[in-house]
């Protein structure tokens, strides 16, 4: 049942990224090549709630709790070890536990839709509230002072495996962020078409014939959840090294808002989309950051109502169904 | 733990004191959350819409009575009468353009208002630019003992109350709250009996909007004004009317009673961050006790 | 009884002031076809999502061959090998038919052995030119019997039917009757029918509620002809 051969959609994107991985470095100036590696790792945080919202169907408005965490513990163990590896691997183990345990009190508890939004948001405002606190000597883990809503500068940043001296510059960081970025894509579409990816597909169409098949939803959602927790993570401590700063911010509403925004402009459902929608709104807000012409607000604001208005489902869903209009009749559905 | 200040032979008029502010404090906080949630309750609690302008209309509220405040309009009537009014005309005309568009449509839903947020907050930067806009609260001071509490913060308190007191009474007891609550219940039904689903949509949408604003005129002395005050308060109304369940009325108020006392104690103790995140904190605990809010589902189609 | 494949000792099951189900006795034996029927109220469906579990009941036990379930989670129930068809049908309006089957067959099968299981329960029941379809835009009665395999494709050993033919034609309905006879030959059956036409072309033994609690046990043909059962449908019988 589970499909041999890739859908041609995704060995495309994924050449794609490879292309741009291996060519990027050559054409652009730092300047851009650091702008697209904060791309790419963002990139990675939109697949994050892609995942858990677009085929979990888990409504969680606090996903940036997880980034924020992954940044945090980088910054944190990074300091303390003066060694980026483990910092890295603890980016991702963390937030993904802390998202398991989380997922445990929901989903054990029957929560769901709206009260799984709140609860989630409310961690992360939560954690907001918390870091920004965290102000003052007193506030420290090992070496590494929080410092509250100053933000902790001057992370060190990525350094090859081993060598603490040999700090990756800035090509092989986009490398590094790229590569990432593939894995999580591809490994998200292999995980989707494994048995679990489709009973977690199920889950989403309907809980409870999936459970009257002997399925154990609450399990499936926590261990989705705790993926998506982990993956955000990694951008976060991507995210973290990309600036060698974190600040509380990362957990803010406007970040978590941020993230949602580029799944539903970009196509809930799909994998692409988040990607697709990330890149358009990262752009936007930088370019029209610069401006001066009429408030950046104010702006979005009109770009996001026409968008609703005139692209109700999202970008990569229209363009494929512009395009299989074009191709010829397709299935009804099918995930990037 | 120095319990006997509790003891009634020996009481100490501070400590009376501390325990009437404190209370007054809690009342003040609830109160808040009242007024803030009340429209939101109304706009998500009957017609399911997340409305992400939650915050704006609180913010575009302010911005209205302090704006006619200072061009010499009565600050009461500023508050009470030209914010509502305001709002409640910007919500019926943000319902029939964008909102009717899209109902049913969770996401679209989402990302529309999203966008009015940003463009109303975009919109009054432009016009009004970023400094804080303020006006001064009515009133004066009343002392407690050593402590001083504002009157017009205990007459928020009369005003919440008396806000929930009138919204219930028109949704039992008046005709309009009948056809606004058999709408909700069964659109279908109430056209065939005659009423206009659209008609009572935009109705009840202004109406929630413009109770909104009046809580943003009625908050404008204490907070002052910035373009950017909804972001404050939108998750805050979301979480309390959420949590309460289904019962709007009823729900909201009880979350708000849990919530804001939780808060305020905290927040005297120790510090306002701190008295945040409790809040946030009692939400969670809440709806893992009670996963469908306090009122939970079973008390659908009540108040 | 040993050989009890489900078996409940005194269920109950209280909401607020009515006991929706009352200190129900119920025995089925191996590869028995139980039709469990009553007029509106009875108590069928609630007696049906008891052993389901999705409801928990305030007093009494379920058994399934001897181990006790009661108060068991839907899906614990479902993995110890019972096979549910709600009332409504309860589908993956999305996906195909094929997917449908693939995920019930799935859970207890390899990859290789599943393929097989797909093709072989949709000849079963005659779905396969629909196999690739999304089941949403079928027809009820399809809809049903997409669930009807949806259910077989897991291999359950006992099967619980809530109104399999609901909302069908006649020509529908006789063709199901005779999947669940076809069933029976290897399956144990618990159905739940309103459809009296329907109960006659598949029932053997028959056991009839009202208000809660259990009438009359009885093979098909005694119950016809019982007297109480007539009245209680004809609401002329005041308790049991």
């Amino acid at each position: 049942m589970s499909s041999r051969r890739p859908s041609p959609g995704v060995v495309l994107t994924t050449a794609a990224m490879v292309a741009i991985a291996v060519g990027v470095p050559q054409v652009v100036d730092q300047f851009g090549l650091l702008q697209l590696t904060v791309f790419a790792s963002m990139c990675i945080l939109a697949l994050s709630l892609g995942f858990v919202w677009g085929y979990g169907g888990i409504l969680c408005f606090g996903q940036s709790a997880f980034f924020g965490l992954g940044g945090y513990t980088y910054a944190v163990t990074a300091i303390d070890l003066g060694e980026s590896t483990l910092a890295m691997v603890l980016a991702v183990v963390v937030p993904a536990v802390f998202a398991a345990l989380l997922g445990y009190f929901m989903f054990y508890g029957r929560l769901s839709d709206v009260y799984l939004g709140v609860i989630t948001l409310s961690v992360t405002l939560i954690f907001f509230n918390l870091m920004n606190s965290t102000a003052g000597d007193a506030y420290r883990v090992g070496k590494a002072r929080l410092n509250g809503f100053n933000g902790m500068p001057s992370l060190p940043t990525l350094n090859v495996p081993g060598d603490p001296g040999r700090l990756l510059d800035p090509a092989e960081t986009f490398y590094l962020v790229m590569a990432f970025l593939i894995i999580v894509y591809v490994g998200l579409h292999v995980l989707l078409a494994s048995h679990f990816g489709r009973v977690v597909v199920a889950i989403r169409e309907n809980e409870t014939r999936c459970e009257l098949l002997g399925y154990d939803v609450r399990l499936h959602k926590l261990l989705v959840f705790a993926i998506g927790g982990g993956i955000a993570g990694l951008a976060g401590g991507l995210f973290a090294n990309w600036g060698a700063f974190v600040s509380p911010n990362v957990f803010s509403l406007t970040m978590t808002s941020q993230i949602i925004i580029w799944v539903i402009v970009g196509g809930l459902g799909t994998l692409l989309g988040p990607i697709i929608g990330c890149l358009i709104m990262q752009y936007l807000a930088t370019t029209l950051g610069t401006q001066q012409v009429a408030n950046t607000s104010l702006i979005f604001g009109i770009i996001f109502l026409a968008f609703v208005l005139l692209v109700p489902r999202g970008i990569v869903p229209s363009l494929r169904r512009l395009g299989a209009r074009a191709v010829g009749p397709a299935r009804v559905r099918e995930p990037a | 733990m120095r319990l006997a200040w509790l003891a009634p032979r020996v009481y100490s008029a501070r400590a009376m004191d501390l325990a009437a502010v404190l209370m007054l404090e809690i009342l003040n906080g609830v109160a808040t959350l009242v007024l803030i949630s009340v429209g939101l309750a109304i706009i998500f609690g009957m017609m399911r819409v997340i409305n992400l302008a939650h915050g704006e209309f609180l913010m575009l509220g302010g911005y209205a009575a302090i704006v006619a405040t200072n061009h010499g309009v009565n600050i009461w009537i500023a508050m009470l009468v030209v914010a509502p009014l305001v709002v409640g005309v910007i919500g019926v005309i943000a319902e029939r353009v964008i909102i009717r568009v899209l109902y049913g449509r969770m996401i679209d839903t989402l990302l529309a208002t999203w966008g009015l947020s940003l463009f109303f907050i975009g919109l009054v930067t432009t016009i009004f630019g970023n400094t804080v806009a303020g006006i001064g609260a009515p009133l004066g001071s009343v002392a407690i003992g050593r402590y001083t509490i504002s009157v017009y913060r205990l007459v928020l308190v009369g005003i919440a109350a008396a806000i929930l007191a009138v919204i219930f009474l028109v949704l039992r007891r008046t005709r309009l709250g009948l056809i606004a609550r058999g709408t909700m219940e069964n659109p279908n039904m109430a056209a065939a009996l005659g009423v206009s689903p659209p008609r009572v949509y935009a109705t009840t949408f202004g109406v929630g909007a413009a109770l909104t604003g009046l809580a943003g005129g009625l908050l404008a002395p204490i907070s002052g004004v910035l373009p950017t005050v909804g972001a404050a308060y939108v998750a805050k109304a979301f979480i309390t009317v959420i949590s309460g369940g289904t019962a709007i009325l009823a729900g909201t108020a009880a979350a708000a009673g849990l919530f804001g006392t939780v808060n305020q104690l905290l927040t005297y103790f120790t510090t306002p961050v701190i008295g945040e995140a409790g809040l946030l904190a009692a939400a969670i605990l809440l709806l893992r006790v009670l996963p469908h809010g306090i009122t939970g589902k079973l008390f659908r189609g009540s108040l | 009884m040993s050989d009890a494949v489900l078996q409940t000792v005194g269920l109950s099951i209280r909401f607020g002031g009515v006991e929706a189900v009352r200190g129900v006795d119920f025995a089925l034996a191996e590869r028995e076809l139980r039709c469990l029927i009553g007029p509106n109220g009875a108590g069928k469906s609630t007696l049906f999502k008891l052993l389901t579990g999705q409801l928990k009941p305030t007093a009494g036990r379920i058994l399934f061959r001897g181990h006790d379930i009661t108060g068991h989670h839907t899906h614990a129930i479902a993995r110890r090998g019972i096979g549910i068809k709600t009332q409504v049908p309860s589908l993956f309006d999305g996906l195909t038919v094929r997917e449908h089957l693939w995920l019930s067959a799935r859970r207890t099968n390899p990859a290789e052995r599943t393929r097989a299981i797909v093709d072989e329960i949709m000849e079963r029941i005659g779905l396969t030119a629909l196999a690739d379809g999304a089941v949403g835009q079928l027809s009820h009665g399809l809809r049903q019997w997409v669930e009807l395999g949806t259910v077989l494709a897991g291999n359950p050993e006992l099967i619980l039917l809530d109104e399999p033919a609901a909302g069908m034609t006649h020509d529908e309905v006789a063709r199901t009757a005779e999947l669940v006879r076809e069933i029976n030959r290897t399956h144990a059956l618990i159905v739940v029918e309103h459809d009296m036409q329907f109960v006659k072309m598949i029932a053997r033994t028959v056991t009839v509620m009202h208000q809660g609690a259990v009438l009359v046990e009885d093979t098909m043909d005694r119950i016809l002809k019982n007297a109480t059962v007539r009245d209680v449908y004809l609401g002329k019988h005041g308790g049991a």
